[in-house]
C-alpha cells in the first residue's frame, strides 16, 4: 500500500468529561505547529457527564475547509466510540483503542488495530484514568510518525501555569502511549503525517475569530447570559477584560444583555451582546428600541437545531427570516453572515462600524458549526479595516447650545452626542420623537422619522460586504450559498474542479442590504444551484424577492448536521451530467 | 444650578393633583441642593405615567421600555461612571414587568438611584390592577376585588440585598428631596420607593388616607444598619407606615469591583491603538 502523508482524517471519540475537547484542540495545534493545514468539527450532547462526544480533524499540507467522510484515524476512549463510529472508517483506517477494556470486535484485515493499555498508562503515571486521552495523543503521535517534540510543546503551555509537576505527568502519559506504540507495533501505518517547515498558522473558531475582531474594533462592553453555542464568546471575552480594559456583563437573562449593551450603547462605547435563537427572541423587543432609538448595537446570534430548546448542540441555518423580521413596527437593521474564521474577525470589525456610523443594530448571523468548528489560518490582518465612528460627538457643547438628536439630515443620520458632555443634554426615547428626542406622535413628524431611519439602508448598501465569487470565474454551474455553508462548499470546490472547471460559488455575506445587481448579474449568466442548512431555504426566498429571480436547484439539508462536501460533489455531479 | 433651571422643553400632562407632581418638584430640588449640572445627569424610564417623568426635566434622558429601566441604566453607569444616573419609573415597571432586572439590580448593587413612583395601580392603561395593589381592590381587571397580596418592594430589596432602601411620600416634598439627596449620596444602588396618590384610579390610597398613616423612621429611633429590624418595619401596612431610610450598608458597588475602568471611565478610552498581536499568538 502507498502510503499517504499529510492528508488524514482524524477522530477522537468518548465519554463527555473526558476531556475530548482539550485533546482535539491540541491535536489541531501540533498539526498547525508542524506546518500542517486543519479544519475541526466536534459533535456533543447537551449535558456534562456521560453522553458521547466526538472531534473531527482534517489534516492537509494545503488549506483545508471542512470536516470529511471516511475516518482514516479513529481514537476510541470507549467501545461505544467503535459502535457508533465504525460505518464511518475508510477501508483502510486505523483505530486506537484501550487495549484491557474495549473489546474491538471483527474488523476486516486492512484496518490497522492499535490496542494500547490507556487506561494502565494513565493511572500508573497520571494517577488519573482522566489522563487517557493524554496517553492516547501519545500513541497516536507515533502512529502517523509523527513529531513528538511538538505535542510535548502544546502540552508544556497548556499547562504551564499548574506548576511543573502537572506538566511532565502529562508529557510522561504521552510519552508512554507513544513509546507504547513505537515498541509493540512494527508496521507503518499508512497514513503519515509530516512537518512541512511552512510556519505556523492560528486555530481559531469562528467565535475566536469574532472575538478578536471585537476586540480590536474597540468593542468595550459585551452583555451576554449563558447559551449553546455562544458560551466561548463569553468566556474568552471574560478572560480577556481586564487585559484589555472592556467590561463583560452577565446578567439575570437576555431581556437584561441586550437593554443594558444599548444602556452602554447610548452612554457612548461599542457595545454588543450576543446568544441564540432562543435567547434572541428575549431580546427581540430591545431590539427594536436600538432600531427606534438609532443606537448602535452589534448582536452575534448563533443557530442551533430546531425550534424553541430544539437540539441544543447542533447546528442549523433557521433564523435568518427570524433575525430580518424581528420586532414589531419597520425599521433599518444590518445583517451579516460571516461563513469561516477570517469573516467572522473582518464582519465582526465592520460590524461595529457600521452600526456606529449608520447608528442601527447590526446582526452577524451565525451557527454553532461556524461559532466552534476550529480552522487553521494566518494572522489576521488587523489593518484592514480601519476604525470609523461615524458622527459622532465627544466633545462639550456651547453655551445655549440646543442639541438635536435626531435631526433631519439629507443623508438621514443625525450627529450622535455622548450623555456627559457640557452644555448639551442628549435625549433619547423609544416613543417615536421630535428631532428633540422628545415624545411625538404627530403624522408629518412619524412620517419624515420612518423615512429618516430607512432611508440610511440605502446609504449603508455601499459599506456592506459584497458578494464573493469563489473558483473560476465561468463555471457550468455557481452554487449560491451564505454562512458556514461555505465551508463544505469550498471543501467541495477543491474536488469539484480538480480536472476542469466545474462549479463555483457565490457567498452572499450581507443579507440586509442586499446587493441585488450583483447576485442578479450572477444568475443571468450561470446555471444556479442554492445550498442551505435549513428546512424551508430561507434565502433562496430573499434572493426570489430582491432580484425577482430565483435559483434553478435547491439542495437543503435539515438533520441539525453540517453539509459534508462529498455530499455536495454527489449532488452537483448528478445536476450537470 | 437653581431647580428652574431643570424645567424641561415640555408641559408635564400628568391628571392635575397627580402626585408625580410633587415627585418631580422634589427631584429637581434635590438636583438643585446637589449641585448636579444638567448635562452630567442621566434620567431613564420605562414606560407608564412616572416613566414619562424624563420628558418634562431638562437632563439627559433614555425614554426606554416597560420594564426595563434598571438594565439601560445599568449599562450606561458602566459605561460612563462620571454619569449620575437616575431611574424614574412606576411600580409596573419596576414590581411587574422588571421584576427580575429589579431584584437582580439589588443583588448587583449598580451605582444609581431608582424613585418608582408607586400608585398602587397600571394608569395610563387606565387603571387595571398592579402587583403593588392592595387585596380586595376592585379594578377593571379584578371585578371582584385583587385575591393576589400585593408585592411588598422594601422587604423584597432587603431580601435581595440592595444596599440603600429607603420609601417616599409624593405629600412630604421636602422629606422626599432629602431621600433623594442621600440616596444619591450612596455608593451603589438606591431603592426609593415612593407612596404616589393616583387621584383618577385610585380612590382608596388617597393623600389623605396616607397623610393619616405615615410617620417618619428617623423620627422614631429605626437602627437603619439594622437588616432584621428593617424587615421588621417594612411589613408595617396597616394604620402605621413608615416612610424614611429602612437600611443602608457599606457594601462595594458592582462598578468598584471593575478595575479597567477604574482610572479612566469606558467612554473615555481610546480605541484607535488597540494591539491584538499578542492575543493572535495564544491561538498558535
Amino acid at each position: 500500500m502507498i502510503d499517504i502523508v499529510n492528508k488524514l482524517n482524524w477522530l477522537i471519540g468518548g465519554e463527555a468529561g473526558y476531556g475530548i475537547m482539550s485533546i482535539g484542540v491540541a491535536f489541531s495545534k501540533i498539526c498547525s505547529r508542524g506546518g500542517l493545514h486543519i479544519f475541526d468539527y466536534v459533535e456533543y450532547p447537551s449535558l456534562i457527564r456521560g453522553g458521547h462526544n466526538a472531534y473531527y480533524v482534517s489534516v492537509e499540507d494545503k488549506e483545508v475547509f471542512s470536516q470529511k467522510r471516511d475516518v482514516n484515524l479513529l481514537i476510541a476512549l470507549n467501545r461505544e466510540t467503535i459502535d457508533l463510529h465504525k460505518n464511518e472508517l475508510s477501508p483502510d483506517a486505523g483505530i486506537i483503542y484501550d487495549s484491557e477494556t474495549v473489546k474491538i470486535g471483527k474488523f476486516s484485515p486492512k484496518i490497522s488495530l492499535y490496542p494500547v493499555p490507556l487506561i494502565k498508562f494513565a493511572q500508573e503515571i497520571g494517577k488519573d484514568k482522566l489522563m487517557m486521552n493524554t496517553v492516547a495523543l501519545g500513541a497516536c503521535v507515533a502512529v502517523v510518525d509523527y513529531d513528538f517534540d511538538l505535542l510535548a510543546s502544546v502540552i508544556k503551555e497548556q499547562f504551564t501555569g499548574k506548576g511543573d509537576e502537572i506538566v511532565n505527568v502529562n508529557i510522561n502519559s504521552a510519552r508512554a502511549g507513544y513509546d507504547y506504540v513505537k515498541k509493540n507495533f512494527k508496521n507503518k501505518f499508512h497514513y503519515q503525517l509530516k512537518k512541512t517547515g511552512k510556519g505556523k498558522s492560528m486555530i481559531v473558531s469562528g467565535n475566536d475569530a469574532f472575538c478578536l475582531g471585537a476586540i480590536k474594533a474597540g468593542c468595550k462592553f459585551l452583555a451576554a447570559y449563558p447559551m449553546t453555542p455562544i458560551n466561548s464568546i463569553l468566556h474568552y471575552m471574560k478572560a480577556k477584560e481586564k487585559e484589555c480594559n472592556f467590561v463583560v456583563v452577565q446578567p439575570e437573562d437576555e431581556i437584561a444583555a441586550i437593554n443594558i449593551a444599548i444602556g452602554a450603547s447610548y452612554a457612548g462605547v461599542r457595545s454588543m451582546t450576543c446568544s441564540s435563537g432562543g435567547g434572541f427572541s428575549l431580546m427581540v423587543e430591545a431590539l427594536g428600541m436600538a432600531g427606534i432609538t438609532e443606537t448602535p448595537l452589534v448582536i452575534v446570534e448563533s443557530g442551533r437545531g430546531g425550534p424553541s430548546s430544539g437540539l441544543p448542540t447542533w447546528t442549523e441555518q433557521g433564523d435568518l427570516r427570524f433575525l430580518m423580521h424581528a420586532s414589531q413596527g419597520e425599521f433599518p437593521r444590518i445583517i451579516l453572515a460571516p461563513g469561516d474564521v477570517d469573516d467572522c474577525f473582518y464582519f465582526g470589525m465592520q460590524a461595529f462600524n457600521l452600526a456606529e456610523k449608520y447608528q442601527l443594530p447590526v446582526f452577524l448571523i451565525m451557527d454553532k458549526y461556524v461559532s466552534e468548528s476550529h480552522k487553521s489560518t494566518k494572522k489576521f490582518n488587523d489593518k484592514l479595516i480601519k476604525i470609523e465612528r461615524g458622527l459622532l460627538i465627544d466633545e462639550d457643547g456651547k453655551l445655549g447650545e440646543k442639541y438635536e438628536r435626531y435631526k433631519f439630515t439629507d443623508s438621514g443620520i443625525s450627529k450622535r452626542a455622548v450623555p456627559g458632555l457640557k452644555n448639551r443634554v442628549v435625549m433619547t426615547s423609544s416613543y417615536e420623537h421630535s428631532e428633540l428626542g422628545l415624545f411625538d406622535d404627530g403624522a408629518e413628524n412619524h412620517v419624515r422619522m420612518m423615512d429618516k431611519r430607512l432611508g440610511k439602508l440605502k446609504l449603508a448598501l455601499k459599506d456592506a460586504p459584497k458578494p464573493v465569487l469563489y473558483g473560476p470565474k465561468k463555471a457550468k454551474l455557481t452554487i449560491i450559498g451564505w454562512g458556514s455553508t461555505k465551508y463544505p462548499i469550498l471543501e467541495a470546490l477543491k474536488t469539484l474542479n480538480e480536472k476542469k472547471a466545474v462549479a463555483n460559488y457565490l457567498q452572499i455575506t450581507s443579507i440586509i442590504p442586499f446587493h441585488s445587481d450583483i447576485v442578479a448579474k450572477v444568475m443571468d449568466s450561470s446555471k444556479t444551484l442554492i445550498i442551505e442548512n435549513n428546512a424551508t431555504a430561507q434565502l433562496r426566498g430573499v434572493i426570489r424577492e430582491n432580484t425577482l429571480k430565483t435559483p434553478d436547484y435547491t439542495y437543503l439539508k435539515y438533520d441539525s448536521r453540517p453539509f459534508y462536501p462529498e455530499d455536495i460533489v454527489k449532488k452537483v455531479h448528478g445536476l450537470i451530467k | 444650578m437653581k431647580p428652574e433651571d431643570y424645567i424641561g422643553l415640555m408641559k408635564p400632562n400628568w391628571c392635575p393633583g397627580c402626585g408625580n407632581f410633587s415627585i418631580l418638584a422634589a427631584a429637581k430640588m434635590a438636583f438643585s441642593e446637589l449641585n448636579l449640572d444638567n448635562s452630567e445627569i442621566a434620567a431613564i424610564s420605562g414606560i407608564g405615567c412616572a416613566s414619562k417623568f424624563p420628558s418634562w426635566i431638562k437632563v439627559n434622558s433614555f425614554d426606554t421600555l416597560h420594564g426595563r429601566p434598571f438594565p439601560v441604566a445599568a449599562g450606561a453607569k458602566i459605561a460612563n461612571t462620571n454619569l449620575k444616573v437616575f431611574v424614574f419609573c412606576g411600580d409596573g415597571d419596576c414590581y411587574g414587568e422588571g421584576m427580575n432586572h429589579f431584584i437582580s439590580t439589588c443583588r448587583r448593587n449598580h451605582d444609581f438611584v431608582a424613585i418608582v413612583h408607586n400608585n398602587e395601580r397600571y394608569a395610563l392603561t387606565t387603571g387595571q390592577t398592579s402587583p403593588t395593589t392592595d387585596i380586595g381592590t376592585k379594578t377593571k381587571t379584578s371585578l371582584y376585588g385583587v385575591t393576589d397580596p400585593p408585592v411588598n418592594p422594601v422587604a423584597l430589596a432587603l431580601s435581595a440585598n440592595a444596599s440603600f432602601v429607603a420609601r417616599g411620600f409624593a405629600g412630604d416634598i421636602n422629606h422626599l428631596k432629602w431621600l433623594v439627596t442621600e440616596a444619591f449620596k450612596h455608593r451603589g444602588f438606591s431603592l426609593i420607593d415612593v407612596l404616589q396618590p393616583c387621584v383618577t384610579f385610585n380612590t382608596v390610597n388617597t393623600l389623605e388616607w396616607y397623610k393619616q398613616r405615615i410617620y417618619k423612621l428617623e423620627e422614631s429611633g429605626h437602627n437603619s444598619s439594622d437588616r432584621m429590624a428593617a424587615i421588621g418595619k417594612s411589613f408595617e401596612w396597616s394604620d402605621k407606615i413608615p416612610i424614611g431610610i429602612f437600611y443602608r450598608d457599606n457594601r462595594a458597588s458592582y462598578e468598584s469591583y471593575l478595575d479597567q475602568i477604574k482610572d479612566v471611565p469606558l467612554v473615555k478610552q481610546d480605541i484607535s491603538k488597540i494591539k491584538i498581536d499578542k492575543l493572535m499568538e495564544e491561538f498558535m
